[in-house]
């Protein structure tokens, strides 16, 4: 059931309301969408209870099970997850309840707390129960204990040692199963061993969304399923592996990997892409093993994508990088990028690279990339680049995302703010392939929250079943379609449609727009917005500037925030530490900003034009550049525009890369300088939004690699320059000096557990998190294997050491740092020009694409067990479009542009928008890309079928 | 030996010719109840029924007309009717379903009118194919004869009826699981709270959910008065009960008798009803109130057959089946059997019932079977127990729901009673009784 909605009661107009309940409700019943549960809230109001012959405090309305582990009384339990509805199957938190007629057995995972309950969890029955249904839960366990991957982690193990019998009474023949079976390609599945506690299937049904596993049979025959021929293709699946309490799911990349007494592990953060999942990473022998999800309360709550989860494999592949590689010409040959890369030693390798970079006039020297980087390395390089190389074409972006100065002036939102809205905006690609744990918490937020979501996008997405209202624009049209909903006035039903959208459901979202925002809306719980966007690209293949411009239109109505959802790793980070073109660290635009870094970093900055990855790519390919300098960036594989990438890779007369792996820029340049990456280094990441949380260091790097600030300093101190810091801990503190937007926040807190849940910057009222929930401590070791032991002192709330005193004046003020960027600074967007954007030529259909989790990217393809996971490549278009274009569905067809073609089989796909056809932008065996150009044009393109291809 | 001379208040048109069609229905006076009851107000109809103290015939024994009025005020309202009747030995709403069926849709009327229902369904049993047709054919005639659907019979009143059969698992006779297949899911009972569909029964809505003999009785309630229905039995237990007599009688069956008036040997033994124990052999013991139900001796054949009296002598009336052991029938190889009822149809959702019935059939098999050790009878036992603690009646629950509390009751009631039998078994290294024919029928 939905919460109920946080909002005092507006008047409404009801529009919002129309949106509710959509869509799966049966008719007539308000948010009924399955088995009535009571919804556990977190908080309630306090009342007392007695526990054991204790008085307790609670809050009321939570179920028992928690409120008794919050005193110090661990209930045993196997099916209770913090984070799913309690089903009360396994039976094993059994406790004695106070009734009318006395004491009885209840579940402690279902009985909710009132006000003077009483409650026994240790008599005689208690015992007794507990004992019998371990039994019970053996009786037809295989016991095979030694070779099981759960052994040494087993909450089965555990119970039965802490609460069971010691000997089995059950001399029957145990049931058996084909063992193990797979489910998925990166889910083995043992059913003799599984106790059917339906962790699994309800993380798939109501967290994940992807109900391809559920219970078959009944009884003792009881087993988890898949459909025949149907695997359990789920973004999420390794989720199920990790909250199995027994042996039962199996996931292959660790499966006879180690054994769990073997492990170590530090808490970290994932590094993958901008939600910065909590994660515990644990190795043997020096050798990251696994990744499990950690539950922090305001961002993944235990949750991982099996993006994230498995491409540790990557950091042991074959391709990585683990010493300098130089390149010596081929002998008699001059000609960049001949001959071959050998390796060299580091003193070597920066001595070719600072004679190079020596005396080059700034405005020939460029860097592209940063987002792979840890923070501290982003001000590193930021500061390296525009004070030593004196460089202001710099730029973490590979023309995939939005502009840095927009993105840092953005009103920004929380994660636990968009459940909180009343109403959520979406306009960005497709989340559950892109950001999975935030189409997580959107999922939450709208199944579970009852907040209505409004998509914008050109096509289909993972979230579209989800939203009260999709809104699949024509490509080149949505500056139309945003300033109809925008707009005041509403959209007549004659309109018939609005940029390809409906007019009717256009109107709706109008409506619901308005009366989210408009005077009677009321303020939401301390000042958190009535309005989440959520804004990223929808598509490659069209201008990132009508993104921009929307989000611009969007931000000027009142209790809008934003989610931005680029795809870069830490590319918050990167952008709010000055990785891009006209930015300083802290989200301080480059005018307000000059003389103050100037001042502090020592030296003059540079003037003129700066330039962004395009540009700096027209650049290099026109021979106008001496060095490029690559971050951890592969611009052949990345770029919207592989031709301008290949002939920039060609131009240049230089180029380093910095990088883990070996990608194909790589191996076009000419000094390749191997870096660590995470969990091989410590610093703090930026998530989507702006939270700093700490990345540690689990293992050693391999080989020499080191840390890419490391080798900004050392090439600082070769060019004559001393960058002024020689550890983190010296590149924060100076941080701490300079940038507005960090000050105020301890290295030492985010690197401590109280810190774990992270900061979100700027710190507005002393070290918490404006409008969001902090992370319950993660007593149960159920919910974060492994976690308790590592730290036994439950983690105090946030405590606020040096309170940093008001938040920083927006304008510059007297404590003399400089501004950061506001909504303020956000430039108006042009007037839209009617009919901008021509209707589709003849025959021609505009291009949709966007990247899947499992793509041709560098990790994924280094990571053995996920390269092999990326669906088909395939051309995917409306039914009656192919049937218009006389292509049988399934034959190969030639798709082309005016940059590139491509041929690729044809797909049917009913939720495509007619007059488009989605192409992925990057599989192993070509995608999109190479129908675009990088200039972010809106692409038409043509499709005809292949006669040799039936 | 005296049998009470009550009216037949819902097998009247048994044996009738082709009693199910509307033809038949409408000769003996068939919806008229239903008339007279839009005639009346909602609540008016609702009172009649409360005062007619109409307790449920599926087993719990529920007031009918106490569970309408815990109804939640809100919309929609649905009435489910639960025709899932699968417990061994119990076939009762299978002969009412298959009989009578417009007698039951006007029950269902009558009610859904009472309670203002928006929709009912009608759930029947999987394995019921001739029920299920019969119910759907009776409503194909109503609907042709404005009795359902809208408008009906003038009186403004609407609703629909839709016949929807189950798939085959006993645990669906529990309501709540019942609700669970009705919304296309497993048949998972829920978990409590909430403990009443009238509260949050179907997708979430106020349901009321009765049992087919139950509503079966609301016709003859409306036409003849509460004072009339109350008139026969005694007690709570008013009205007339259909007994589903089985075993080694010599005329098994189902008989409508008055409720609370009739002992078990009347039952068993009266010639117009059970006839006595079949070729003249002794009786050993009988189950009162179907296979969930303690067991009970021929010294309490004398007990009256009315929740009250049963309850007292520690096992329930139930459904109101009654299963006759003569002195040929192996005590140990009748407890197997229902436990391994239990084992098959545990829904599997909650341990101790899940795994325990599994592992109470394996024991009690073997020793049937003749492998048993002694240990293994306190061993069964201490496993019933995991099951519901203290092995008490009434069964403690620490289940979702009762299907595992009537594991243990014919299991311990056969220790407790035939405790030399079992030892025969372990010393004889076999079952001393006649070859179980069924299971040799099932080997050939």
């Amino acid at each position: 059931m939905p919460v109920p909605d946080p909002q005092p009661a507006p008047s409404s107009t009801g529009a919002l309301e129309g949106l509710r309940g959509q869509p799966g409700a049966p008719p007539g019943v308000a948010g009924a969408t399955g088995t009535p549960l009571p919804a556990p809230p977190r908080t309630g109001a306090p009342v007392t209870i007695t526990l054991d012959g204790r008085q307790v405090r609670a809050y009321e309305g939570e179920v028992l099970i928690e409120a008794a582990e919050r005193a110090g009384t661990y209930i045993p339990r196997f099916c209770y997850h913090p984070r799913m509805k309690p089903v009360g199957m396994c039976r094993m938190c059994l406790v004695d309840i106070k009734g009318p007629r006395g004491y009885s057995l209840s579940p402690a995972c279902y009985v909710p707390v009132t006000d003077g309950l009483e409650a026994v969890t240790d008599s005689a029955r208690v015992k007794k129960a507990q004992d019998g249904i371990l039994e019970f839960l053996l009786v037809n366990h295989p016991l095979d204990c030694p070779v099981c991957d759960k052994g040494g982690e087993c909450p089965l193990q555990d119970q039965t040692f802490a609460y069971g019998p010691g000997e089995t009474r059950f001399v029957e023949e145990k049931r058996h199963w084909d063992k193990p079976i797979p489910i998925s390609p990166l889910v083995l599945l043992d059913r003799e061993r599984c106790i059917q506690c339906a962790r699994c299937t309800r993380f798939a049904e109501e967290v994940a969304g992807d109900p391809a596993i559920d219970f078959f049979s009944r009884s003792d025959a009881t087993e988890v399923a898949i459909a025949p021929h149907r695997p359990f293709s789920s973004n999420f699946s390794g989720n199920i592996v990790q909250i199995c309490p027994v042996g039962a799911l199996l996931a292959k990349p660790y499966r006879f990997r180690a054994r769990p007494w073997d492990l170590e592990q530090v808490e970290t953060t994932c590094t993958l892409c901008p939600v910065g999942c909590r994660v515990a990473a644990q190795s043997s022998a020096n050798h990251v093993v696994r990744f499990l999800g950690v539950d922090c309360g305001p961002v993944n709550w235990g949750w991982l994508c099996d993006k994230g989860r498995f491409s540790h494999e990557a950091l042991a592949s074959p391709g990585r990088l683990a010493h300098p590689l130089v390149r010596r010409p081929a002998p008699g040959n001059g000609h960049r990028g001949e001959g071959e890369l050998v390796e060299a030693s580091w003193a070597e390798a920066l001595s070719v690279v600072a004679d190079r970079l020596a005396g080059v006039d700034g405005s020939r020297v460029a860097v592209i990339g940063g987002a792979r980087l840890a923070n501290e390395d982003a001000y590193a390089w930021a500061k390296f680049a525009r004070s030593c190389l004196r460089t202001g074409n710099v730029d973490a972006q590979l023309g995939d995302g939005l502009a840095a100065d927009l993105v840092a002036s953005l009103p920004r939102a929380t994660l636990g703010q968009a459940g909180q809205a009343r109403l959520i905006v979406t306009l960005a690609g497709d989340l559950k392939e892109e950001l999975p744990v935030l189409y997580l918490r959107l999922r939450h937020a709208v199944v579970d929250q009852g907040v209505p979501l409004v998509e914008l996008s050109p096509g289909p997405t993972g979230l579209s079943s989800l939203a009260a209202l999709r809104l699949h624009y024509r490509p080149g049209q949505l500056a139309a379609l945003v300033e109809a909903i925008v707009g005041g006035s509403p959209v007549p039903p004659a309109a018939g449609e609005v940029g390809g959208a409906p007019a009717q459901d256009v109107e709706r979202a109008r409506a619901a727009l308005a009366e989210a925002t408009g005077e009677q809306a009321g303020t939401g719980p301390d000042g958190s917005p009535r309005v989440v966007v959520v804004l990223g690209r929808p598509s490659l293949a069209e201008p990132s500037s009508a993104v921009e411009d929307a989000a611009r239109r969007l931000a000027q109505l009142p209790g809008v925030a934003f989610l931005p959802a680029l795809r870069r790793a830490n590319v918050h980070g990167a952008i709010d530490f000055g990785l891009a073109p006209g930015l300083l660290p802290g989200r301080v635009g480059w005018e307000q900003g000059c003389s103050w870094y100037e001042r502090h970093w020592g030296a003059p900055l540079p003037t003129g034009r700066q330039l962004g990855t395009p540009g700096i790519l027209e650049a290099a390919a026109s021979g106008q550049l001496d060095v490029l300098v690559l971050l951890g960036a592969d611009p052949l594989s990345d770029y919207p525009g592989p031709d301008l990438a290949a002939r920039a890779l060609d131009g240049a007369r230089f180029v380093v890369a910095l990088d883990a792996l070996a990608t194909r820029s790589t191996q076009r340049a000419d000094v390749v300088l191997p870096v660590a990456t995470y969990a091989e280094r410590r610093g703090s990441f930026t998530n989507l939004e702006g939270r700093l949380s700490w990345l540690a260091q689990k293992v050693t790097p391999p080989g020499t690699a080191r840390p890419d600030w490391a080798v900004a300093v050392e090439l600082a101190s070769r060019l004559g320059h001393d960058l002024g810091f020689g550890s983190l801990e010296g590149i924060w503190d100076e941080v701490q000096r300079v940038s507005p937007l960090h000050r105020g926040v301890p290295q030492a807190l985010l690197a401590s557990p109280p810190g774990r849940d992270g900061v979100v910057v700027p710190v507005r009222a002393g070290l918490g998190e404006p409008g969001g929930a902090a992370s319950p401590p993660p007593l149960d070791p159920m919910a974060n294997p492994g976690i308790s032991q590592a730290e036994p002192e439950p983690a105090p709330p946030v405590a606020a050491p040096p309170t940093p005193g008001p938040a920083p004046a927006p304008a510059g003020g007297p404590d003399g740092y400089p501004p950061m960027l506001q909504p303020a600074d956000l430039a108006s967007p042009p007037p839209r020009v009617a009919g901008a954007t021509p209707a589709p030529a003849l025959g021609s259909l505009r291009l949709v694409t966007w990247r899947p989790m499992w793509d041709g990217g560098t990790l994924v393809q280094h990571s053995a067990s996920l390269a092999g996971l990326h669906p088909p490549l395939a051309a995917r278009a409306h039914p009656a479009q192919l049937e218009a274009l006389g292509v049988p569905a399934g034959a190969r067809v030639r798709v082309s542009s005016q940059w590139g073609s491509l041929e690729l089989p044809a797909e049917a796909g009913p939720d495509v928008p007619p007059g488009t056809v989605v192409v992925p932008f990057n599989l192993p065996e070509g995608g999109a890309g190479e129908l675009l150009d990088g200039a972010g044009e809106v692409v038409e393109v043509r499709v005809e079928a292949l006669e040799a291809g039936r | 030996m005296t049998v009470t001379q009550a009216p037949r208040v819902v097998t009247a048109h048994f044996g009738l010719d082709r009693s199910w069609t509307l033809q038949s229905y409408l000769a003996h006076g068939g919806y008229q109840g239903l008339r007279k009851a839009l005639g009346m107000g909602p609540e008016e109809v609702h009172q009649v029924v409360l005062a007619a103290s109409l307790l449920g015939r599926g087993g719990a024994g529920f007031d009918a007309g106490r569970k309408w009025g815990m109804l939640r005020k809100a919309k929609p309202v649905y009435l489910v009717v639960n025709g899932d009747e699968s417990e061994p030995a119990t076939f009762k709403d299978h002969a009412l379903m298959e009989a009578d069926p417009h007698q039951l849709i006007e029950g269902a009327l009558i009610c859904a009118y009472a309670i203002g229902a928006d929709q009912v369904f009608i759930y029947v049993r999987g394995e019921m194919a001739l029920a299920q047709e019969r119910v759907q054919a009776a409503l194909n005639e109503a609907y042709e004869h404005g009795a359902v659907g809208r408008d009906i019979f003038g009186s403004g009143f609407s609703v629909d009826i839709v016949v929807h059969p189950g798939a085959g698992a006993y645990i669906c006779g529990d309501e709540t699981a019942l609700l669970e297949s009705l919304e296309g899911k497993r048949g998972y009972p829920r978990i409590k709270p909430p403990y009443y569909p009238a509260v949050i029964g179907l997708y979430g809505a106020p349901t009321v959910v009765n049992n087919v003999e139950t509503l079966s009785n609301l016709p003859w309630v409306l036409l003849n008065g509460a004072d009339a229905f109350c008139a026969l039995g005694e007690g709570t237990s008013r009205g007339t009960k259909i007994l589903a007599l089985s075993g080694r009688v010599q005329r098994p069956g189902n008989y409508e008798v008055e409720f609370a008036k009739l002992t078990f040997r009347e039952l068993i033994y009266d010639r117009s009803l059970g006839g006595g124990v079949r070729d003249g052999k002794a009786l050993k013991a009988f189950i009162p109130g179907g296979v969930s139900s303690p067991w009970f001796g021929p010294d309490q054949l004398d007990i009256t057959l009315a929740n009250s009296a049963i309850a007292q002598a520690g096992s329930m009336a139930g459904s109101g089946a009654v299963t006759v052991m003569d002195e040929d029938t192996c005590a140990v190889r009748a407890a197997w059997r229902i436990s391994r009822f239990y084992h098959r149809e545990s829904c599997g959702q909650c341990t101790p019932c899940r795994e325990g019935s599994g592992w109470v059939e394996k024991i009690m098999r073997r020793l049937e079977d003749g492998h048993g050790r002694e240990a293994d009878l306190d061993l069964v036992l201490d496993v019933c127990d995991n099951i519901s603690p203290g092995l008490v009646w009434p069964p403690a629950q620490t289940t979702i729901c009762p299907l595992g509390p009537s594991i243990p009751p014919s299991v311990a009631s056969s220790i407790r009673m035939f405790r030399d039998e079992y030892l025969a078994h372990i010393r004889e290294g076999g079952c001393p009784f006649p070859p179980d024919r069924l299971r040799e029928h099932a080997r050939a």
